[in-house]
């Protein structure tokens, strides 16, 4: 299914979060989103999955407004996996990942054995078939991240809607979770913070910055040292990775703040590690 | 089934290390790695819903046969059986044989029927008015009354008792029955703001309003007629000791359609259990269950204390009781808290009305008596400080 996003802008908390962003995304591809923390990724991904209406604009699935479709159609659509979960009450990982049977069911009854099947199978996809008993708050992040992955995926949609899925992952799961998403044949828009891992894993890369699309096309169209400065404020090295042959960012220092540049008040929120070294 | 074994031992104890889960006392070393079966929380979760419903359906309807059999006037429990059966079967021989006295016909048919029926029907209503609330606000500490339903009610009623409009069992209640829609109405108001109902809000709110509310009840209280306070103190403390067949009418009429509401809602509300966000990516639209399943428990609450005034407790309690026992999948949750509220009522009020025969304990002491112990417990157990007002 294809997914049109067209001269969207998104407000969250009252202040203007996207601005004029347009992407088309072809059946079966999968988009990376990067950015620096705050540019806009989680609402732009809110308004794509119909969350968040936008204040302008419109997203289309395969040319239909997606405010044309009922919650529930909009649900058989686009299956999201976010970073919000409320954990007032527990909840086996086996119901949680039936939950995505919801909109193709009915307000009541059982969850029938095709449900538990589907349930199991997407488990089984993400490794994490031996949590099915056990209670999802009880989980580590990088477990509960694959279960809510699993749901996604038990929702059976051709949009899957993914931020920063791989947050709390070790890297063999994210490696994992990553060639699923691509081994998929539906239409995916992730956001992700792993610019090597994004373009390893993406046909096609939009990058924002302050809630603009400032670039979009092919990883190693978009992926460069010069975006890596601009977007970032990071000094990097494009090696070769020896064995692929394919573009690698090696990432070496904090730009150093240019005194004609009226605007390095907004530099990415710095970790810890760099916050605390003088 | 050796190299599996072989294959799984070491990430055993390791896996024990990340549950958190209670120990089942088998030795770590050596043990064999967990069946699919153990632990399995959710299929002993079903099963226990599947042995609970009809035992508590029976335990009721026996709870309801002692508590019509027992009193003053002497009737045995096959005897109020029989007098119960024979109202609602025409042409049982023992109705006009002789056998049973009219006083005894009386005292089951006019007044203790109708008084446990009552509670049972209260405890079911406040019960399932509980689970709702809960729910829809994301909050464990969420009950029927936390809407200032009851303190509404209280003005309602306490202002028809001060103005001097009267005592009347019916115009007490309807007054208390305007004062809880006007008080659920006020709090929905307020807590609705950019066309979404915060839970965070409308949680703040009720209590504030319910504050405001309990304060002019007080007033009026201490400074009316010293011979209407009894009657106050009675309505507030909550009875079901004046019940009639007639009171029953509007708590079951609320409790049959919020029932059906609920069923055709269970697996909605489900998908709230994980966040609105969440709920609304699987379709459900979070706004509409809220507002619906909020209405639902202010008729059931609503309906509840305009008969039998403020039974505390039940509503908090016993959905968390049902929730420990069979998890909180709503389609088997919500119909053992039903049952277990009309068991727990039933049974607190034949208490109420034999512990201290023949003078009689308010209901509404003897379910905080049981309850607020439990909610104390529950404060110290449950995650209460992750009920911040920041989310």
């Amino acid at each position: 299914m294809r997914v049109d996003v067209e001269n969207l802008r998104a407000h969250r908390g009252g202040r203007p979060v996207v601005t004029d962003v347009s992407v088309s995304v072809p059946s079966g591809t999968v988009l990376g989103l990067l950015g620096p923390n705050g540019s806009g990724k989680s609402t732009l991904l809110r308004a794509v999955s119909g969350l968040a209406a936008p204040s302008a604009g419109r997203v289309r699935f395969d040319g239909t407004d997606i405010t044309a479709l009922s919650r529930r159609e909009l649900a058989r659509h686009v299956a999201v996996m976010a970073q919000e979960h409320s954990e007032e009450f527990e909840i086996p990982v086996l119901d949680l990942v039936l939950l995505g049977r919801i909109p193709h069911g009915r307000g009541y009854g059982r969850d029938s054995d095709h449900d538990v099947t589907l349930a199991r199978q997407a488990l089984a996809r993400v490794g994490a078939a031996h949590l099915e008993n056990r209670s999802f708050s009880a989980l580590s992040g990088g477990e509960r991240q694959r279960v809510l992955f699993a749901r996604a995926l038990t929702q059976d949609t051709p949009v899957l809607v993914l931020d920063e899925p791989t947050n709390h992952l070790d890297i063999a799961h994210q490696l994992e979770l990553l060639d699923r998403v691509r081994a998929t044949d539906r239409t995916v828009l992730v956001a992700l913070h792993d610019l090597n891992l994004a373009a390893r894993s993406c046909d096609a890369i939009g990058v924002l910055a302050e809630g603009r699309l400032i670039s979009l096309g092919t990883p190693d169209e978009v992926l460069h040292t010069d975006l890596v400065r601009s977007v970032f404020g990071v000094e990097s090295t494009a090696v070769a990775h020896p064995r692929s042959g394919r573009r690698h960012l090696l990432f070496d220092a904090r730009s150093a703040p240019e005194p004609n540049d009226p605007t390095p008040a907004n530099p990415p929120a710095p970790t810890e590690e760099e916050a605390t070294t003088p | 089934m050796a190299q599996a074994t072989n294959g799984r031992r070491a990430p055993v104890p390791f896996r024990r290390l990340l549950t958190n889960a209670r120990p089942t006392g088998a030795p770590p070393d050596g043990a064999p790695p967990p069946t699919p079966s153990a632990g399995n929380t959710r299929r002993r979760g079903v099963l226990a819903a599947r042995i609970l419903v009809p035992a508590l359906a029976l335990t009721l309807l026996a709870v309801v046969v002692l508590s019509s059999s027992v009193g003053t006037i002497d009737v045995s429990p096959a005897e109020a059986l029989r007098i119960i059966v024979g109202h609602l079967v025409p042409g049982m021989p023992w109705m006009s044989d002789g056998s049973l006295t009219t006083v005894q016909d009386n005292a089951v048919w006019q007044f203790r029927l109708p008084r446990a029926l009552l509670a049972a029907t209260a405890g079911a209503a406040l019960a399932l008015a509980g689970a709702l609330m809960q729910a829809v606000v994301h909050n464990s500490l969420a009950e029927p009354y936390i809407l200032g339903v009851s303190a509404g009610a209280g003005v309602g009623a306490v202002s028809f008792i001060v103005l001097g409009v009267g005592t009347s069992a019916l115009g007490v209640g309807g007054a208390a029955f305007l004062g809880a829609l006007a008080a659920t109405a006020a709090v929905y108001t307020l807590a609705h703001k950019n066309g979404r109902i915060a839970p965070q809000r409308l949680i703040l709110a009720g209590v504030a309003l319910g504050s405001l509310f309990s304060a002019v009840t007080s007033y009026l209280t201490i400074t009316t007629h010293a011979q209407n306070v009894f009657s106050i103190m009675f309505f507030l403390l909550g009875s079901v000791s004046a019940a009639t067949m007639n009171h029953l009418a509007l708590p079951s009429a609320a409790l049959l359609i919020v029932g059906l509401y609920a069923a055709f809602h269970a697996r909605a509300l489900n998908a709230l259990l994980v966040g609105d966000d969440a709920a609304a990516s699987l379709g459900v639209n979070v706004n509409r269950l809220r507002s619906g399943a909020l209405v639902a428990a202010a008729l059931l609450t609503g309906s509840v204390v305009a008969v039998s005034g403020g039974i505390g407790f039940v509503g908090l309690i016993i959905p968390h009781i049902a929730r420990i026992i069979v998890g909180s999948d709503h389609r088997r949750m919500l119909p053992v808290a039903l049952l277990g509220g009309a068991v727990f009522l039933a049974t607190c009020d034949f208490l109420a009305r034999t512990l201290a025969d023949p003078s009689e304990i308010p209901l509404g002491v003897l379910t905080a008596m049981v309850g607020a112990p439990f909610f104390l417990w529950l404060l110290r157990r449950d995650r209460a400080d992750s009920v911040g007002v920041g989310r």
